[in-house]
């Protein structure tokens, strides 16, 4: 641990949320090309948050802030670990722990769009979770660390040997993303049966938490994709990195929503398929 | 300057409308008149919305709802009337049914006239709202710091 | 040595007393001073054994003598108890006296055999063992104190129990003593006498209430548990009368490694998975929760269960590297996926308790099989962790459900309102159950990495990482949907008058301390109790030494995280927000804020939103049975792959 990474790390705390912020202005633009329209300018996603905080709050009972916070407070832990080059594993949880607080919000409001959302969020973290756990420990068994600056250094060939954890990621990554055809617990187009889903019943300065929390997310998961082309180094691994990751913008416009039993389903068998036998098979490989 | 001018989120309700102007409200998300440029978003819920776009004459169903939304809406907080219906009661205006106009339920800020209101003057409308708002945001500001102090 | 002689012993004769004490109020005042006094004799064991290599003792050759023959007919009067007992059996449980007989015989086959193996030391301390005289003797006091007034509402709510308080309590302090005797005893036929005696507390606790169903509980409990004991009998037999290893103590028969051991050590973990109600014996814990709450706390979650593990893991050196050891592993993950899984589809709150009893002691015996220094340090600590936030959490649950009259998830609701104390205490409990930073998410972080380092066959590892992950994502999502319940702001003000009994309160906040202590300082109690065990196995050569440890770095950043759970909520409520408070969102038809809505026809509906239980998707029966199946031929592989 020197100088650099806590220089990294704490970047992500103070840079993070605009990178991701970007990241979701993209994604915005992009959608909007994708359906021939012009779109938000970039910065749209920033210009939201800064006009939530500009207006009042109202709450159904005054801990669902606390547990916001929870939720804030857990993901910026998980990203600062992560771009420490720390354990994976660890962030990986603070990540999870992240995404229960989310949800213990939105059950906290006790209104049924909220309930349904939050139900239908713990639903899918239920279903990617396996894949993600993989994917560390795939990290582990082909650069013997869950460190990140061990796997950062490690083999060129690990996202060859990976390539099925790789698929498996990219898969649970939609479901991260809250991307069609998984955006089953709150989407973001409005109108619809679930209204809002989690968020619902968030409002003001509460919905800006959730929305930078976001960014920060998207920063992590970008960061987990760069982890698998980390050793060809920067100039290389951050366009492949983007690249996949809008990818998914793609996956989001051509798909329509699943139903969760599908969803569950579906990701199982893919971190099966994929994560398992990957695992599995990784001892020939190397 | 305020950010609410970027970033308008609206919410729409058809009290007792016949729809045309909901049509054509719809139409400016379409990619001809593609609002979200401006950062206008369709949020379907009142807890996250600016703007209160209302059509139709309301009547005795539709005028709780109306309320209970409106009072939803954190503030600052605006209301627009669509069509000829929600501002006057438009050609339902004799009905027994009907109140006739948003603004006997709850204030309006801008009325958007039209049977159906074009897009064109739907945005407009919006647009309008706009200035209303900031100039609410402005206000708010000021009563938070005397509250604070 | 007294203060073994002292903790086994005492609880025997509180138990008479308290049998034996005029009034009720009386008897309330023993069970409180017993309970004080075997905390504090169980703490300074733990302080005059402080950090200490393992102390064995040698009885004078009378007493052991005596002690012997105590033992053998104390063991033939249990026989004879549990024979009469079974005039009850209806129908299915006819193999019970069978098993009984069978147990007994092979009992009195070693112990009257003319050369059977003399033992020398007949008690020992370690620091584990300490661990777990600290968990029966604090924890399962508290317990006792929560159930003095828990069964006298239990009383009163069903009259149609005959009140048998004062046996109740009789059998609980009996039990205490046994599990002292347990985890103290070096000689192999006392323990299982100690074993026998925690089988029948449990048998005559579950039958408590007399019912046709509790008594049907009562012997399927009976029943299973004795096939353990038929197969502890049948370790003792093998290492009286077989080839190789003759001896009754337990440190010698660790001590042999698996080449020697492995057939006894076998047999001894079949009794470990029954007692522990691991697939495919798993259905009696079930069976079990028709017990009044607070046994279902100290039997069958934080002390007797926890029996089984302990020797679990004590054997664990043996199962190092050996097929058999990978089996056992695999029987504990089939055990901990089914049983979480099956968790997701329950609305009782006891039930709910069960089944992620068992799945923890299945990931316990997972770490158990594998059996390097890492693993036995995460079963250790998962011990610790289990032991004291499930017991907070099956107390809660029972005082919650006197308070409102239902042990149903879904009526909860709302309880951080109506209820926050105790809601707290819930909260902290789930928390310390499943939630980074706190204690499961340690174990299961080492056992990652014990898991993908170990190699007995390729891809065993994996198999065993990719279970745990399977496994660990439905508890997340049982925990998280009990958690939005209580957290979930009720639509109605619905505040429960009645107050939380003094005793129930000094138990629940206790445990509430405990555990989170527990959890902000596990370093500390990493370095007093299981250190000092994992450092004697390497260094007396019985384990290999590794150097996984969780780094320095991974602990302190868990730390941070534990502080801000502590911290949030403190600026939280040093400095609130103060927001306006308005109605939930209800597609604007609310009527009576967020109670009512506006239906169809003009028709004021109440809102009704219930949790996932995914019933659809994960048919319990089916699960189970599938679970059973696949353990059990799991198990007879085990079995198999020790022949010798
Ligand atoms: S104004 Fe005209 S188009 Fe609009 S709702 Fe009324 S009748 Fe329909």
């Amino acid at each position: 641990m020197n100088v650099e990474h806590w220089g990294l790390a704490v970047a992500f705390v103070v840079l993070g949320p605009l990178l991701g912020a970007l990241l979701a202005g993209l994604d915005r633009r992009l959608t909007a090309r994708m359906q021939s329209r012009q779109g938000p300018p970039l910065l749209q996603p920033i210009y939201d948050v800064l006009k939530l905080f500009e207006k009042d709050t109202v709450v159904v009972t005054e801990l669902q802030t606390l547990y916001l916070w929870g939720f804030l407070f857990f993901m910026v832990i998980s990203g600062f670990i992560l771009f420490l080059g720390s354990d994976l594993l660890l962030s990986l949880f603070a990540l999870t722990v992240s995404g229960i607080f989310l949800c213990l919000a939105a059950y906290s409001t006790n209104s049924p769009y909220s309930n349904i959302g939050s139900s239908r969020e713990l639903l899918l973290m239920m279903a990617y979770e396996p894949m993600l756990i993989i994917v560390a420990l795939g990290f582990f068994l082909v650069a013997d660390s869950f460190r990140v600056s061990d796997i950062v250094a490690g083999s060129p060939w690990q996202v060859v040997q990976l390539f099925g954890i790789l698929l498996g990621f990219l898969f649970i990554l939609t479901i991260k993303l809250r991307k069609s055809p998984f955006d089953l617990s709150s989407s973001h187009h409005g109108h619809q049966e679930l209204v809002k889903g989690i968020t619902t019943d968030l409002s003001g300065s509460d919905l800006a938490l959730v929305e930078i929390g976001h960014w920060y997310e998207n920063t992590i998961l970008l960061g987990w994709l760069y982890l698998f082309f980390a050793p060809w180094g920067v100039a290389l691994a951050l366009p492949i990195a983007l690249v996949l990751f809008f990818a998914e913008v793609l996956v989001d416009n051509t798909h329509a929503r699943l139903k969760w039993a599908t969803t569950l389903k579906a990701t199982w068998v893919v971190t099966g398929l994929f994560g398992v036998t990957n695992l599995m098979l990784l001892p020939l490989i190397t | 300057m305020s950010f609410l001018k970027k970033s308008p989120w609206i919410l729409h309700y058809a009290a007792t409308s016949c729809n045309g102007c909901d049509i054509e409200l719809l139409a400016c998300l379409t990619p001809l008149y593609d609002v979200e440029r401006f950062g206008i978003v369709n949020t379907g819920n009142p807890k996250h919305a600016d703007i209160f776009l209302v059509t139709g004459s309301v009547n005795e169903e539709s005028r709780k709802v109306v309320e209970n939304l409106y009072a939803q809406m954190p503030d600052p907080k605006a209301v627009v009337a669509i069509g000829a219906c929600a501002l006057s009661g438009g050609i339902f205006r004799d009905a027994y049914n009907v109140y006739g106009g948003i603004d006997q339920v709850i204030p309006v800020d801008v009325y958007v006239p039209g049977c159906a209101a074009r897009p064109e003057s739907i945005i407009d409308g919006i647009v309008q709202a706009l200035a209303i708002l900031e100039e609410r945001a402005r206000d708010r500001k000021r009563q938070r710091k005397v509250v604070a102090s | 040595m007294p203060l073994i002689a002292l903790l086994i012993g005492f609880p025997l004769l509180a138990g008479l007393a308290i049998l034996f004490a005029p009034t009720h109020a009386r008897r309330a005042d023993l069970v409180r001073w017993s309970v004080y006094g075997l905390g504090g004799a169980t703490l300074a064991l733990a302080l005059s054994y402080f950090r200490m290599e393992p102390q064995f003792f040698a009885l004078g050759e009378g007493v052991a003598g005596a002690l012997d023959s105590a033992f053998l007919l104390g063991g033939i009067a249990l026989s004879v108890y549990l024979l009469f007992a079974c005039r009850r059996i209806k129908g299915r449980e006819w193999y019970i006296p069978l098993l009984i007989l069978a147990q007994t015989g092979l009992m009195l086959f070693a112990e009257l055999a003319p050369e059977h193996p003399e033992v020398a030391r007949q008690f020992y301390v370690d620091s584990f063992s300490i661990l777990m005289a600290l968990i029966v003797g604090l924890v399962g006091g508290l317990i006792c104190l929560h159930a003095i007034r828990y069964m006298q509402d239990y009383q009163a709510h069903d009259l149609e129990v005959t009140d048998r308080r004062p046996a109740f309590f009789f059998m609980l302090f009996v039990f205490l003593g046994a599990m002292f005797g347990i985890v103290f005893s070096n000689h192999l036929p006392w323990l299982f006498f100690f074993w026998e005696v925690t089988t029948l507390c449990s048998f005559w606790l579950i039958s408590y209430s007399g019912t046709d169903e509790a008594i049907r509980n009562g012997f399927r409990a009976l029943g299973l548990n004795l096939i353990g004991g038929v197969a502890f009998a049948g370790a003792i037999v093998w290492l009286t009368h077989g080839p190789g290893l003759h001896t009754w103590e337990l440190d010698q028969l660790i001590a042999a490694g698996s080449t020697l051991a492995l057939i006894p050590a076998v047999l001894i973990a079949i009794a470990g998975l029954t007692k522990s109600a691991q697939l495919p014996f798993s259905s009696w814990l079930l069976g079990a929760m028709v017990a009044p709450t607070p046994v279902s706390a100290l039997l069958h979650s934080s002390t007797m269960v926890k029996a089984g593990v302990f020797l679990l893991v004590k054997l664990s050196p043996v199962f190092h590297d050996t097929y058999a050891g990978l089996l056992l592993s695999l029987v504990g993950g089939v055990t901990f996926l089914v049983t979480s899984l099956a968790a997701v589809s329950q609305r009782n709150a006891k039930r709910v308790l069960a089944y992620s009893t068992i799945a923890n002691l299945g990931l316990i015996v997972m770490c158990a099989g594998v059996g390097t220094a890492t693993t036995i340090w995460a079963a250790i600590l998962l011990i610790l962790f289990h032991a004291v936030a499930k017991a907070l959490l099956f107390l809660s649950v029972g005082t919650t459900e006197h308070l409102i009259g239902s042990r149903d998830i879904e009526d909860m609701e709302g309880l951080v309102y109506r209820r926050p104390v105790l809601a707290a205490m819930m909260l902290v409990g789930i928390l310390g159950m499943f939630l980074a930073p706190f204690g499961m998410l340690l174990s299961k972080y080492t056992c990652f990495q014990a898991f993908l380092t170990m190699d007995v066959m390729p891809g065993d590892g994996i198999l065993l990482a990719a279970i745990l992950a399977f496994g660990s994502a439905p508890t997340l999502f049982f925990w998280s949907k009990w958690m939005g319940k209580l957290v979930a702001m009720p639509r109605r003000p619905n505040p429960i008058e009645a107050a939380i009994p003094r005793d129930e309160a000094i138990a629940l906040f206790t445990l509430t301390l405990i555990t989170y202590v527990a959890c902000a300082l596990f370093p500390l109690a990493d370095w007093m109790f299981v250190q000092p065990y994992t450092e004697f196995l390497t260094g007396a050569g019985l384990i290999p030494l590794t150097d996984d440890r969780i780094p320095w770095e991974t602990i302190a950043m868990m730390t941070a995280m534990l502080g801000g759970i502590f911290l949030l909520p403190l600026i939280f409520w040093l400095r609130p927000p103060r927001f306006a408070v308005v109605s939930g969102y209800l597609s604007g038809a609310n009527v009576d804020g967020s109670a009512s809505y506006r239906g169809a026809m003009g028709a004021e509906r109440e809102v009704e939103s219930r949790g996932y239980y995914l019933t659809g998707f994960i048919q319990e029966d089916l699960l189970v049975r599938r679970g059973l199946i696949g353990a059990a031929i799991l198990m007879t592989l085990m079995l198999w792959s020790v022949n010798p």
